[in-house]
């Protein structure tokens, strides 16, 4: 199969990623939508990779894994503690310093 | 090449070379000094929080960071005395980092600017004393509910989170590879190892927990974000050129690559790919400088984080992103000037203009700190898009006289407090003149300095900023930034006679006395400013002969 049509599902995955963390409301989507950009991201390196015939690409993936991994262990550090002080994981809830 | 011809190359030259013969790797240790003796550091702090008893802790920890960043700046003066910033610049590790001028000058600055943080990081006289002795700005226990009876009984044993000093240690680390990256990779970890520990900091203040929770989840959520927008423009880049090194990256887009094959000849043709990744790899730095399509999080990711960790961040993330972005505009993507210099022009001027008119309106200091910090990245854009030696000389100047005052008005901004902790509201500091004169006078200076008032540090780097500026050819963003100064020059000047023209109010906030690490701060901020503004002849001359990448 053509490797093109892998980055068009790469770059598409990357939209609907995109399109969530800005469309949706908890805390927890949003991180779940920034996952799927970052698997977005590794399709296109692993299919780019394919495509020259080196491992660069490959090698990238599994270091954005451990990246995103790392990320969730943060990120959900502080989202859960965000909950637990607000009882809400909204994002639009957290607007102390609104003007 | 077809897939099948690459699925056999592959499994070919498995077979050849037994695993025993990979070749390792070969790394220059002495020139990789500053990032792994800071790096080590922070491990180390991790072992001293699991085994140190918790009385000794802050002590141990403080000494260790402090001697550890003490010890990478010894390490960077050792390389530059040693010619690597000018004759024996080179890329180490294999072609990840760079070891030249603009690399060792910034990772200088930064450490610099991260000692004289962390003094204000381990400041325990503001807040009143727990049974359990002296308390810094940190939370007493992060994990507990704000409010809760497991928080209550943390603050009443005088618990305290010397975790923070690690955690900024690897931030530092990240900080110091970033402007060294030299492949995209590098850059992309350095990116995500400084921002995650940011993260998690900007979560811990003592006071006012619930807006610091909220600054970490807005800075987080939209940091991971725009790091995904890099990450995609690093995959588009690596499809372009079929590498990730920043000299094959450099040669592809300026046509000189000699060794072309079928599927690099076939990504090469494809400009979408080039354009559209240089766009958002450029995004994703321009979020970390805070410029003004993507400076949204600013405002209220320093208004929320503890006053230090803001004043560590505001310095220490714009030098490394600004040492990125300089690297990435003149090494990887010359050959796309024609391209992005407009672009950068427009952002540029939005985020001058931007940051100035909106910070009029701002009511906290904090909030006003953080617009003039993107009136600030507009300055340095304008130095940036220069396009000459002088540039990058300026750029590098500019981050240095910026980030000692940038530290220096935020632990001045420590200082002022009431029964809440800070009174950042600007209402209150209404006659702080009248009440503390000094301490009014040094913040007077900082702001003299962010107006570019001449004899501080901020007009000589304005100077040279705007002066390259209008070498490269960009005359009319001169024009452009004059005018913000000026209109920036407003609201500094209103806060001093906000300080020094209205009458205190009798409830207002007291100015606390500091113990000797915050008044080193502020006195190390005080003495650069007017150091790098009366005598900027020899910090110009190094910067001057430190504004030279190698490819």
């Amino acid at each position: 199969m053509n490797p093109v049509n892998y980055l068009y599902l790469a770059a598409l995955l990357f939209t609907i990623g995109a399109t969530g963390v800005l469309i949706r409301r908890n805390a927890i989507v949003v991180f779940m939508c920034i996952e799927l950009m970052l698997n977005a991201c590794n399709l296109a390196l692993v299919a780019f990779s394919r495509m020259h015939g080196n491992l660069d690409g490959q090698i990238i993936a599994f270091f954005t894994m451990v990246v995103a991994a790392a990320e969730v262990v943060v990120g959900l550090a502080i989202i859960v503690s965000l909950f637990r002080s607000r009882h809400s994981a909204s994002v639009d809830d957290a607007s102390l310093m609104k003007l | 090449m077809s897939a099948t011809a690459v699925h056999s190359l592959w499994t070919t030259a498995a077979e050849v070379e037994p695993i025993g013969s990979i070749p390792a790797p070969h790394i220059e240790y002495a020139q990789l000094a500053p990032v792994l003796i800071v790096v080590g550091a922070a491990l180390v702090g991790i072992l001293v929080e699991a085994f140190v008893p918790r009385r000794a802790r802050y002590h141990t920890q403080l000494f260790l960071t402090v001697v550890a960043l003490a010890a990478a700046f010894a390490a960077v003066v050792g390389l530059a005395a040693g010619g690597y910033a000018t004759t024996k610049a080179q890329i180490a590790a294999m072609g990840a980092i760079a070891v030249d001028g603009p690399a060792l000058f910034l990772q200088g600055t930064i450490l610099l600017a991260s000692v004289v943080a962390v003094f204000t990081f381990a400041e325990r006289r503001l807040d009143p004393a727990g049974d359990g002795g002296r308390v810094d700005s940190f939370a007493a226990m992060a994990a507990a509910v704000p409010g809760s009876d497991q928080e209550k009984a943390a603050v009443k044993a005088g618990f305290t989170t010397t975790e923070v000093f690690p955690i900024s240690l690897f931030a530092v680390a990240g900080m110091l590879v970033f402007p060294a990256a030299n492949d995209l990779l590098t850059l992309f970890i350095a990116l995500e190892v400084f921002s995650l520990p940011l993260y998690l900091l900007c979560a811990l203040a003592r006071r006012k927990r619930l807006l610091s929770q909220e600054a970490a989840v807005k800075y987080f959520l939209l940091g991971a974000f725009s790091s995904a927008f890099m990450l995609f423009g690093i995959a588009l880049l690596y499809g372009y050129a079929g590498s990730v090194s920043y000299a094959r990256i450099a040669e592809v887009v300026d046509g000189s690559v000699r060794t072309i094959d079928p599927a690099l000849a076939d990504t090469m043709g494809n400009d979408a790919l080039l354009l559209v990744g240089g766009a958002l790899l450029l995004m994703g730095l321009l979020f970390k400088v805070g410029a003004v399509p993507f400076h949204m999080w600013t405002p209220d990711v320093y208004q929320g984080a503890p006053t230090p960790v803001t004043g560590f961040m505001a310095a220490a993330t714009k030098i490394a992103a600004f040492g990125a972005l300089l690297r990435l505009l003149y090494v990887v993507l010359p050959g796309l000037a024609w391209d992005w210099r407009p672009v950068m022009w427009g952002v540029a001027v939005v985020t001058m203009l931007g940051g100035a008119i909106v910070a009029i309106t701002q009511t906290d200091v904090k909030r006003l700190l953080a617009y003039s910090s993107i009136a600030h990245a507009g300055f340095i854009l304008a130095g940036v898009i220069a396009m000459r030696p002088e540039g990058i000389s300026s750029v590098l100047f500019y981050l240095l006289a910026y980030s000692f005052v940038t530290i220096g008005a935020f632990a001045v901004v420590t200082l002022v407090r009431d029964a809440g902790g800070e009174a950042t509201h600007l209402s209150k500091w209404a006659g702080l003149g009248r009440r503390s004169p000094l301490v009014a006078a040094v913040f007077a200076v900082f702001l003299l300095a962010f107006a570019g008032i001449p004899l501080t540090s901020g007009f000589t780097g304005k100077f040279a900023v705007f002066k390259a500026a209008a070498e490269g050819g960009a005359g009319a963003l001169v024009v452009v930034g004059v005018i913000s100064s000026a209109i920036a020059a407003f609201f500094y000047i209103r806060v001093i006679v906000l300080m020094f023209f209205s009458e205190p109010k009798p409830e207002g906030p007291t100015v606390a006395v500091p113990s000797p690490l915050t008044m080193t701060t502020i006195g190390v901020g005080v003495a650069v400013t007017l150091v790098l503004g009366v005598a900027p002849q020899y910090f110009l001359d190094l910067a001057g002969q430190a504004g030279v990448f190698v490819r």
